[in-house]
């Protein structure tokens, strides 16, 4: 059973069972991700692109995908200020407890999002232990959009930490002492040196913590507050066109999602195409 | 890699400031900034689902997750990880023999394509299988007629869990198997043992921690799965709910404490998972791809 099956298409080789894992490969991926991602995209075709477009740019729909992508954009910057200080820190600098920082970072990863959600809203809720600090100021968290990019802060922290750590282990300390003996002191080097080789892996953290944030749902929807055209996020809609039977409607804002997260993702790629011919990586 | 990175910060000590550190005040300046925003956005959330979930005693907590309804959500959240995480380890065995042992056109497009349900929202995730097996779906009218109910029910949230899981295993074992090449199976079968027999003697053993690795991330994602379980289960109390969507149903009623003590498991469990993870990634780094970062 071994050989020279799939022709030219395949390079020979002695080891055995490319056609079964192959096919089971292909079938398994067909049948749970490729098919009905296309009923997705063929539902929203029903619609006709005139239709599409209606729906897409629908006063609701627009304000839902908007408040989702602004709220997310918010919260990646600030995941990749503080992302790229406690990669820092944990890389860099030697403190009691560091090894158990480093473990948490993946707690994002790890913790269900509804278990985050209903933690996150009980914190900052006006009764909350933070909520209850920032009220007296007359901030309001829970049920606004300040608290849907709390939530989206939570989970996409790991993202920047993740993706600026291990380059930052890999750079190469001797460009900061040859920056330090031609006279740069050590704003300059920072600045100048370490973190122009960070940007890439910056630039892909945030992206990355961008196209998780866009498409959240569990996290957010506790502490969102969910009023139409204020803090109902988009995967929100979705939900309500879905149970009010309105399929196509449904599929279409999915559609229009799906384009966002593959841009953001086409981003990641050019970035990391850049940065290999610009940093040789 | 700890002594070069210690070794800047002993010279200081001895010669004054060096060149490749910061001064000490930036230094705990940024330690404060950094810890502080890990203890606010990470730390403080987990402490207030444990608080919250005894803040009514233990009589309580013991009350909220042994209450029929509550058992019902366990044993359908063990129930759909166990068929989940199995199906999605036998893919990415597959998967990964055929893009890591073989040359063959289309292979890194394959690779990408196994990426593919990462960058699809979770709510996507759920809707995609109601637009196909809904009551208004693509055979919504076939299935009904034949009696079969995948949407509402466990069929559903299974195929539901194994979309969002189903990157999580092959990405673990691909990048290690072509890191480890063929030589191991060759020799195998040179010396005459069959494909299965080299498959389970020579190549298991040597993706074992890996596959272990990315079970426990698989099986972690598998059971707090929100979103995508969301749309597709109906939310039937001690039918289709499953413990993120027990979760759900406690908390709108204001039943909070009960809410936060199943949650309290849910947490539980993440807390096992980074566990396991991290003890992996210390003792085994150079048999788990995933782990080139230490």
């Amino acid at each position: 059973m071994a050989g020279a099956r799939g022709l030219a298409l395949k390079r020979p080789s002695a080891i055995p069972g490319f056609g079964l894992a192959l096919g089971f490969t292909l079938t398994y991926l067909s049948l749970i991700v490729l098919l009905p991602l296309a009923a997705l995209v063929l539902k929203s075709a029903s619609l006709g692109f005139a239709g599409f477009w209606d729906v897409v740019t629908g006063a609701r729909t627009l304000a839902a995908l908007r408040l989702s992508f602004l709220t997310s954009l918010f919260a990646a910057t600030v995941n990749a200020f503080f992302g790229v200080i406690i990669a820092w820190v944990l890389v860099r600098y030697r403190f009691p407890g560091r090894r158990l920082f480093d473990a948490f970072v993946d707690l994002p990863f790890a913790l269900p999002t509804a278990v985050a959600g209903i933690a996150l809203t009980s914190l900052y809720a006006p009764n909350g232990w933070i909520g209850s600090l920032l009220a007296p100021l007359g901030i309001k968290v829970a049920y606004t959009p300040t608290g849907i990019t709390i939530a989206l802060i939570f989970i996409g922290l790991p993202f920047v930490v993740r993706t600026v750590q291990p380059v930052l282990e890999e750079f190469d300390r001797e460009l900061e002492e040859a920056s330090a003996t031609l006279g740069a002191n050590r704003r300059q080097t920072v600045f100048h040196v370490v973190l122009p080789s960070l940007l890439p892996a910056i630039l892909t953290g945030f992206a990355l913590a961008l196209a998780r944030a866009v498409g959240e749902y569990g996290s957010v929807i506790f502490i969102a507050g969910n009023m139409p055209f204020i803090s109902e996020i988009a995967p929100l809609l979705i939900i309500i066109r879905l149970e009010e039977f309105s399929y196509p409607q449904a599929a279409a804002i999915g559609t229009a999602m799906l384009m966002i997260s593959f841009g953001i993702l086409l981003f990641v790629h050019l970035v990391q195409a850049w940065a290999r011919r610009r940093f040789g990586q | 890699m700890s002594d070069a990175a210690i070794a800047p910060l002993l010279v200081s000590e001895t010669r004054g400031p060096a060149v490749t550190t910061e001064r000490l005040p930036v230094r705990i300046i940024l330690i404060t900034v950094g810890v502080t925003f890990l203890i606010l956005f990470l730390l403080l959330p987990l402490a207030a689902v444990f608080v919250e979930a005894f803040r009514a005693g233990l009589g309580a907590y013991v009350a909220a997750i042994t209450e029929p309804d509550a058992v019902a959500a366990i044993k359908l959240t063990l129930l759909v990880a166990a068929i989940a995480v199995p199906a999605n380890v036998i893919f990415g065995l597959a998967a990964s023999w055929a893009i890591a042992k073989f040359d063959f056109v289309g292979k890194s497009m394959l690779n990408t394509l196994i990426d593919l349900p990462f960058s699809v929202a979770p709510v996507i995730s759920g809707v995609i299988y109601v637009l196909l097996f809904g009551l208004q779906g693509i055979f919504g009218h076939w299935l009904q007629g034949h009696h079969v109910q995948i949407i509402f029910a466990l069929p559903g949230i299974v195929l539901a869990t194994i979309f969002v899981t189903f990157p999580f295993v092959a990405r673990e074992l691909v990048p290690l198997m072509q890191e480890q090449g063929t030589l191991d199976e060759e020799a195998a079968l040179s010396l005459g043992a069959s494909g299965w027999q080299t498959f389970f003697k020579v190549t298991l053993p040597n993706i074992r921690w890996a596959l272990l690795y990315g079970v426990v991330l698989c099986n972690a994602r598998a059971m707090g799965e929100f979103g995508a379980v969301s749309v597709v289960s109906g939310h039937i109390r001690g039918k289709t709910n499953t413990m993120p969507l027990h979760v759900e149903i406690l908390y709108n009623e204001y039943n909070f404490a009960a809410a936060f003590a199943v949650a309290s498991l849910l947490a539980l469990l993440a807390l096992i998972t980074l566990v396991i993870k991290i003890t992996l990634e210390w003792r085994y780094a150079d048999q788990i791809a995933a782990s080139r970062r230490h």
